[in-house]
């Protein structure tokens, strides 16, 4: 009896660490051997030329326009995120699940139709285009058509975090502090938002990491001028396309290190959620 | 019209109004307007433009490889899931940490380090080519950065899920004389199911509309490697903007039906 629980166990122990060792394969060939290219591939010459590509004028725009980007597109998607998960979580009213649904939306839009929905509007061809054009106001290729590209898929992010956690939090608190006498503002700078500061944390991270390494919707409304309207990610595309692959991922490392200090702060913001 | 969960919460109207304005000015109404100017289309022309031999193959492959992408995410997805949550061991941390890299990675670098990593002479390429397998321009190679850009969503769907299931519920099953395929049978997979599902939708539909990480281990040849957001790219850099509203509305349809038809099927298998 006791040698065939003994070899149950030892089946079950094998039967783990050929799963284990899998998971491991699976975290090296997709994760980490990615993830050294692009560090590898980017000092293959030397630091000296990763620095020059980092620094040239032309890198340095664009990262200032992803920066731009991310700095309008983010907030706004914030203040949209808690009002969106504010009605959706302390109410009962009809067309809530086809809202939620709206809101997902973005989600399952591809990125190139996000851009190609603002050419079809503002473009030189496309509805609001002849009236711009007489008021000299240019949207497509330029900067504000980045920004609109880049909130319309960051939109659920925020949302998407806060709606489930502030529906498990129920409506207690923020009544009692009513009744105690606060008005509506005190009530969620004081109650809702120390609730949920963690929550939001994590949305904010997720939502800046995408719109930091958003391509395709920006790609399509950008018209690639070298430094005007020229992101970060777009500028990694046109690099390597010039087969000036060290300068490319020189490039790419920076977007690399943001997308692992977002990770990081995700991580952090997690574990304190789950506190 | 709000039955409020309780009444002295304040700020339904501004919150649903401000909600309502900024989806539609960001989202609803540009979308809709995609709708309007394919309406300047006949159905003949529609029909003509989705028709041709380059962007059914492009549909074939953006749905075909979308699939075999998010099912491959269901097999290793459940695999990191149920070793991450089932076992301690060195590393684990590490890895649940950088499950959601591809999630922060920008898309284009996850499509140059793939294609540098799987090209011919690339750093696994190079066995890849020794076997005789094409990675870098092939469907494979397209499959491939599919499954990397949505690796997270089935790990992350399922996981907090069978954090849940006590492992009381699997032992009761096992001393009751079920074996590890009973468990798995009656046990594991009902409670996993709809949340697998879940994460497979996600996946799928991301995949589907997936752009940069694409293009670069494509090589975009046509009719074998195109997909169709590189169409509807093309068609924007020759100004063809109503061939390019056709691509995007057909993409648009096609991916909701298949999206109503998995929504379809997890209600289906909730219920029953």
């Amino acid at each position: 009896m006791s040698t065939l629980v003994l070899s149950a166990t030892r089946q079950r122990n094998l039967g783990a660490l050929t799963l284990i060792g899998c998971a491991w394969l699976v975290f090296v060939v997709f994760l980490v051997l990615p993830l050294y290219v692009v560090l590898s591939e980017a000092i293959q010459q030397g630091y000296a030329s990763f620095f020059t590509a980092v620094l040239e004028p032309d890198a340095i725009a664009a990262l200032k326009l992803t920066l731009i980007a991310v700095g309008i597109s983010v907030p706004l998607n914030v203040v949209f995120g808690v009002s969106a998960a504010w009605c959706v979580s302390k109410y009962e009213f009809r067309g809530k699940s086809l809202l939620v649904t709206l809101i997902d939306l973005p989600f399952s839009v591809s990125p190139i139709i996000a851009g190609l929905i603002y050419i079809l509007l503002f473009g030189a061809q496309g509805f609001f285009g002849e009236w711009l054009a007489e008021h000299d106001i240019q949207i497509i290729f330029a900067i504000p058509g980045i920004v609109l590209a880049t909130l319309f898929v960051t939109v659920p992010f925020v949302a998407r975090e806060l709606i489930p956690l502030m529906q498990q939090q129920g409506t207690q608190e923020e009544e009692a502090a009513r009744l105690l006498g606060a008005s509506g503002w005190q009530m969620f700078w004081h109650v809702t938002l120390p609730n949920i500061r963690w929550g939001l944390t994590y949305g904010v991270v997720l939502c800046t990491a995408r719109a930091l390494g958003e391509f395709g919707a920006v790609s399509v409304v950008s018209g690639h001028i070298r430094g005007f309207t020229n992101t970060l990610p777009l500028h990694v595309e046109i690099l390597y396309n010039e087969y000036n692959h060290v300068a490319a991922f020189s490039v790419a490392t920076v977007l690399l290190v943001m997308a692992l200090l977002m990770l990081i702060l995700k991580q952090w913001a997690q574990e304190r959620l789950e506190k | 019209m709000a039955r409020s969960v309780s009444p002295v919460i304040p700020g339904f109207n501004l919150t649903l109004g401000y909600t309502l304005v900024y989806l539609s000015l960001i989202v609803l109404i540009p979308l809709a307007g995609m709708l309007v100017y394919a309406a300047q289309l006949s159905w003949q022309d529609f029909y003509r433009i989705i028709s041709t031999p380059q962007v059914v193959s492009a549909l074939k492959l953006s749905f075909g490889a979308a699939l075999v992408a998010a099912l491959v995410n269901g097999v290793i997805g459940t695999l990191l899931a149920w070793v991450i949550v089932r076992y301690r061991f060195p590393g684990r941390k590490i890895i649940d940490a950088l499950i959601d890299l591809p999630f922060a990675l920008p898309t284009a670098v996850a499509g140059i380090a793939l294609t540098t990593l799987y090209a011919p002479k690339g750093l696994l390429g190079q066995y890849a080519s020794d076997m005789g397998i094409k990675v870098a321009f092939t469907p494979f190679g397209i499959v491939l950065a599919l499954t990397f850009v949505t690796l997270p969503f089935v790990v992350r769907t399922i996981q907090p899920v069978l954090e849940d299931i006590p492992r009381e519920l699997e032992e009761a099953a096992t001393c009751l004389g079920a074996n590890s395929f009973q468990v798995l049978r009656h046990v594991l997979i009902p409670a996993l199911l709809p949340a697998w599902l879940t994460g497979f939708t996600l996946a799928f539909a991301r995949a589907v509309g997936e752009y940069g990480s694409v293009i670069f281990i494509a090589g975009n040849m046509p009719g074998k490697t195109e997909i169709l957001p590189f169409l509807i790219m093309v068609k924007l850099d020759q100004y063809d903007y109503l061939g390019a509203t056709a691509i995007g509305v057909m993409m648009l349809v096609v991916s909701f039906v298949f999206l109503l038809l998995i929504n379809l099927l997890q209600r289906y298998l909730i219920k029953h």
